[in-house]
């Protein structure tokens, strides 16, 4: 194990997240904190407790969760996309690394960087609104969970882009949308029973309920339901990773 | 300001002029020993362990590689590189000079054959080969938004080596960019990026360097500069493979000379003897009347009469301490052989590169 390359590329990925400072952090936390003021203190204040639960607190998780999916698939695949876009890639494929070690260290960074994003997200949230944790550690078991996970899609979406255009594709036309259909600002139970079916097809709905869950122990889906989807999505995103290295696609010809 | 930065590499690395001044031209009258150089390459491989005795640091095995496209980059390629030596390929855009370095490095997948560095496989003994490679790319391949420090860091860590900060000074110090250690890379000129370049491949103490395309876009005081330091690391026992589309360069640097064309080896060969062979040059004289043969008196010098016995041909050897010139014309002129003109030819190791990848169409 080459730890040392391991070490090398997150403190190098980590770096990156103090150079764009107002990217990384700043900007998604300003972002989350306007869906707060409006759909917490503004609008939220109208709309009747969900669950037992006040509106601002109940769209607490799918907030964070929004950002935690976009920023880990935003820094995965824009980190493994540059040097690939720069032909610094060659470095990579020339050192004695493994495709674990790569992995663990482009993931590892941008999953760090995804978890206290959701962590300064959360502090801010408590700022707003009243929060209770009642299960801290299932809570910070499905951040890291879900930052991995989204890491992992994040680093095959930048594999598999050939332009800046596609980095973008998949968070603003999937994950945002998934995401505000996923129960981030409602109930799946709120909805007709028609579309409470077709909504279990999105894979979002069982990352917000589990969360939810840890935070107020309210879920739409059971939260062993939650724990298996997220495990086979990540187990799907580690099998795409290792066909990549396996036939090198669009990194070794 | 730029201009500044690239002249003190320039004093720090200290070139003599006197010793860095071009070698002897490689010349060899056009066509001549084209046939003889054409050896193949296994002989040239048991010719070179004979010389040698020592085991080869890559040897290259009926490699071959054909692109998805269906394109064949290489065609069963056989070479060996020598411990500590630079060896100099050379060939045309697209002969396979850059997808041969990327098998070895790994950046490319072969589609037959093997590579062994140090008698380990390329793939099965991965990290022990890579560790001992360093690259440098022929294009400027850099973290624009890094620091030189951070970025040469970066490319010691990765290749597994523990931090030395003082050895990461030094190279930066050979390479006069310590003053721009703390400069992101985006600001530094052409020549500092490819300086840049050699200091990553330095990081990791490598023992064979690949310098693909080196200094191409470099200026010429900048490429001797570059040139000293090659050789520099050579005498501290790195192994050198050097692509370049420069003869001179060749010429200058390369104890080996190899020759791709079409993916194909076409030619290896040490340079001295390539100096031998090369350093030649015919004598044409043309005669007043025609020759059937030559006169027996004549038969020491071997001599060459052309189809139509219109010229006699005398080919020597410029660097010998006798042409033999004088002797010549003074046994013609007993023999009673008149010549109305004459002329000399002599062709470059450019004109025999050419040569031979021309005929290698």
């Amino acid at each position: 194990m080459n730890f040392r390359a391991v070490r090398a590329i997150y403190l190098f990925e980590m770096a990156r997240t103090w150079r764009t400072l107002m990217q990384s952090i700043v900007s998604p936390v300003i972002s989350t904190s306007l869906y707060f003021v409006v759909f917490g203190a503004a609008i939220g204040s109208r709309i009747a407790e969900i669950d037992g639960v006040s509106y601002g607190a109940f769209i607490v998780p799918g907030l964070i969760m929004l950002s935690l999916l976009t920023q880990s698939i935003a820094n995965a695949s824009f980190g493994i996309y540059f040097p690939r876009f720069t032909g610094t890639i060659y470095e990579l494929l020339s050192a004695p690394v493994s495709p674990f070690e790569i992995i663990l260290g482009y993931v590892g960074a941008a999953a760090t960087k995804s978890v206290v994003l959701g962590l300064i997200i959360l502090a801010t949230a408590g700022l707003f609104v009243p929060l209770r944790i009642a299960h801290p550690v299932w809570m910070l078991s499905f951040l890291v969970l879900t930052a991995v996970t989204f890491s992992l899609l994040g680093f095959i979406i930048g594999i598999w882009a050939d332009g800046f255009e596609k980095l973008q594709v998949v968070p603003l036309l999937v994950i945002i949308p998934l995401t505000f259909l996923g129960g981030t600002f409602y109930s799946v139970n709120m909805l007709p029973p028609f579309w409470q079916t077709v909504t279990m097809v999105n894979p979002v709905v069982y990352l917000i309920s589990g969360f939810r869950w840890s935070f107020y122990e309210i879920a739409d889906v059971s939260v062993g339901v939650s724990v298996t989807v997220t495990l086979g999505f990540l187990a799907l995103c580690l099998g795409a990773v290792w066909w990549i290295f396996n036939t090198g696609y669009r990194l070794k010809t | 300001m730029i201009q500044a930065e690239d002249r003190r590499f320039h004093q720090h690395a200290g070139v003599d002029w006197a010793i860095a001044s071009p070698a002897p031209a490689l010349r060899h009258r056009q066509g001549v020993g084209c046939a003889a150089l054409r050896y193949s390459v296994h002989r040239i491989r048991r010719a070179d362990a004979t010389i040698t005795g020592v085991a080869p640091i890559i040897s290259v095995s009926n490699l071959s590689k054909t692109y998805a496209s269906g394109f064949q980059a290489l065609k069963s390629i056989n070479l060996d590189i020598r411990r500590a030596e630079i060896f100099a390929l050379l060939g045309p855009n697209g002969a396979g000079k850059t997808t041969l370095i990327s098998i070895i490095c790994g950046i490319v997948n072969p589609s037959e054959g093997a590579v062994s560095v140090d008698g380990h496989d390329i793939v099965a003994a991965y990290r022990t080969v890579r560790s001992m490679i360093g690259l440098v790319p022929q294009e400027l391949t850099t973290d624009a938004f890094e620091t030189v420090w951070a970025t040469v860091t970066f490319s010691r860590g990765l290749f597994g080596k523990p931090a030395n900060p003082g050895y990461i000074e030094k190279v930066l110090k050979d390479l006069s960019l310590w003053d721009k250690k703390d400069s992101k890379v985006m600001t530094l000129s052409g020549g500092m990026k490819r300086r840049l370049l050699i200091a990553k491949a330095l990081s990791h103490e490598p023992q064979i360097l690949f310098l693909d395309e080196p200094t191409a876009g470099v200026d010429v005081e900048l490429r001797k500069d570059m040139w000293q330091v090659v050789r520099t690391l050579r005498a501290s026992g790195v192994t050198i493979i050097l692509t370049t589309h420069y003869i001179e360069e060749a010429e200058e640097m390369a104890d080996r000379i190899g020759v791709i064309a079409k993916g194909e080896i076409i030619l290896v060969e040490r340079k001295d003897e390539l100096m031998r062979k090369l350093g030649k040059k015919q004598l044409v004289l043309q005669l007043h009347n025609r020759l059937t043969g030559i006169p027996p008196n004549l038969a020491v010098y071997g001599l060459e009469v052309n189809a139509d016995g219109s010229e006699l041909m005398y080919t020597y050897d410029t660097r010998a301490e006798r042409t033999g010139i004088s002797a010549l014309l003074k046994d013609l002129s007993t023999a009673g052989i008149v010549f109305t003109d004459l002329n000399t030819t002599q062709s470059s190791l450019e004109d025999i590169f050419v040569d031979l990848v021309r005929k290698s169409k």
